[in-house]
């Protein structure tokens, strides 16, 4: 597993996010106003422009909305290949860019994956996800 | 279809092409913006628009203008990656009509190939939620909307090089191509690996080079050397930044903006002759094929396959040998209304459409991100 992945450059509107990771929760957020969940992290809603917007953990689970196997990576990434970037849809209907855990020949669109917390350095964690029927 | 007149393309021209290590992109730029000139009848004094796109400068229009010694009137630097220069047509026109100038001048250069710039790690703002998990930026965005369309319509990596082997066909015939030696289905299939299903025969070129195009209302279009090229309508759109937050990875925003363009030209889609569509990756012609509405969606992968799109072939694209065989220096855009107006003017020799008189162009910018339709007719 790579661990000199770069620490993004955090900001106030991200920083919760990225906190709750280092706390093994994985935080969106939702509008008041209209209900609609929300990622990634904003001061306004993208539905209903409403500035009533609030943290809420995340089941963490959900489906792959569809996937690619990187055999030709940049900078960091580069020695790493292959390895599985997809885009998961939560349950709660957001959808995230996401590593994919698990067997090559498992994994395919729509099933289901759980998050899984990957400690990166002491205070930077990133969602991955990994097939819910894989051992 | 739509009998007012209103601009025309009158110049067009690119730069060095391929590997230009001794050349800045301002010198590209101007190396073109010359030639396209020179072919109107028009000086630099004539110019009273500029137009550019690029990330080689804070303010590039100004850098620009200062270089070339361009006093303007009107600038735009829209910036949607590379449909820009589509969208620059659009503008363009849209200036003209409500009289704030005459003549635009619209120029792209850049030596991606000689000094890459893609593909450095920084992830503030809203890229801090993608970067960090190793997703090649472009080849790897086109690869996820691949996967999702051969999963929800059973498109295959073979219909996908279809694409890629006739647009190859179109650069044996084009001295211009940075590659020419045939290549068959087995080739493509058979390359590299780079992000799957995207083999590196389905991926665009990484060239240097340069173009320019010139934008007249019709009173000066009247009078340049060359035989006017209209434009006839103008469409764009954008959906998306991140591929993320793409809606639906099967359809792009070209839905948006060709719906536009075609209405405003007043055409059908069987009244186009030749078409020059986005090719940064197979995947992006067949996405913008289905949201044009040449075919249904899913349907692109049969829409290619049998070579339809080579020479000969009942539906003639990409005639210059596209970003995936003839050159492709980052925002391609400029180069696909540069082969469109050679078409119509009957200037493409070996690769000429037969009595072409109506073209569509489309550019597509980003990851998917936006979409620029331009149709272009003679009379």
């Amino acid at each position: 597993m790579n661990l000199h992945i770069p620490k993004p450059v955090y900001d106030e509107e991200s920083k919760p996010f990225w906190e709750g990771l280092n706390n093994d929760e994985l935080l969106i957020q939702q509008c008041r106003s209209c209900h609609k969940n929300i990622f990634y992290p904003r001061s306004f809603c993208p539905n209903c422009f409403s500035e009533e917007i609030q943290w809420k953990k995340a089941s963490g689970k959900g489906k792959i909305y569809s996937y690619t196997v990187v055999h030709h990576a940049f900078g960091p990434f580069k020695e790493e290949t292959p390895f599985i970037v997809g885009i998961v849809e939560l349950d709660e209907g957001v959808r995230m860019l996401t590593r994919i855990i698990g067997e090559r020949n498992q994994v395919q669109i729509d099933k289901e994956v759980t998050v899984v917390f990957q400690r990166i350095s002491e205070d930077f964690t990133l969602p991955y996800f990994m097939l819910s029927n894989a051992n | 279809m739509k009998t007012e007149r209103i601009a025309a393309i009158v110049g067009v021209a690119e730069s060095d092409l391929g590997k230009v290590p001794n050349k800045n992109v301002l010198q590209l730029q101007a190396q073109a913006a010359k030639a396209a000139l020179d072919e109107a009848g028009l000086t630099k004094d004539d110019v009273d628009a500029l137009f550019t796109a690029g990330n080689w400068a804070w303010a590039p229009n100004l850098m620009l203008a200062e270089y070339l010694g361009i006093e303007t009137k009107y600038s735009d630097s829209t910036n949607i990656g590379g449909s820009s220069f589509e969208a620059h047509v659009g503008h363009a026109m849209a200036g003209i009509q409500a009289g704030l100038f005459e003549v635009a001048l619209i120029t792209y250069g850049s030596t991606n190939r000689t000094n890459p710039t893609r593909n450095t790690y920084s992830a503030p703002l809203t890229g801090q939620y993608e970067q960090p998990y190793g997703l090649p930026g472009t080849v790897g965005s086109y690869a996820l909307a691949a996967m999702r369309h051969m999963h929800q319509y059973g498109t295959t990596s073979e219909q996908l090089a279809e694409v890629a082997v006739a647009t190859r066909k179109w650069a044996t015939l084009n001295e211009r191509a940075y590659k020419r030696e045939p290549i068959d289905i087995s080739d493509v299939l058979n390359s590299r690996m780079i992000a799957e299903p995207l083999h590196l025969l389905d991926c665009c070129l990484v060239t240097d080079g340069g173009g320019a195009v010139v934008v007249a209302s019709k009173e000066v279009a009247m009078r340049t050397k060359k035989r006017p090229v209209w434009i006839l309508g103008h469409g764009e759109a954008h959906s998306h930044n991140t591929i993320t937050n793409m809606p639906d990875l099967t359809v792009t925003s070209a839905r948006e903006s060709g719906e536009r363009a075609f209405q405003m030209a007043g055409i059908s889609r069987d009244e186009i002759d030749v078409a020059e569509i986005y090719d940064s990756f197979t995947i992006t012609v067949l996405l913008t094929l289905e949201a044009l509405g040449f075919c249904e969606p899913g349907e692109g992968g049969l829409f290619v396959s049998g070579q339809r799109t080579a020479p000969g072939g009942d539906f003639p694209m990409n005639t210059n040998g596209g970003g995936l065989s003839y050159c492709h220096p980052g925002m391609y855009g400029i180069f696909l209304l540069i082969e469109a107006v050679r078409q119509l003017r009957q200037e493409s020799e070996a690769r000429q459409v037969n009595d072409a008189k109506i073209a569509l162009v489309h550019g597509t910018g980003g990851v998917l991100s936006s979409s620029s339709t331009v149709i272009l007719g003679r009379d």
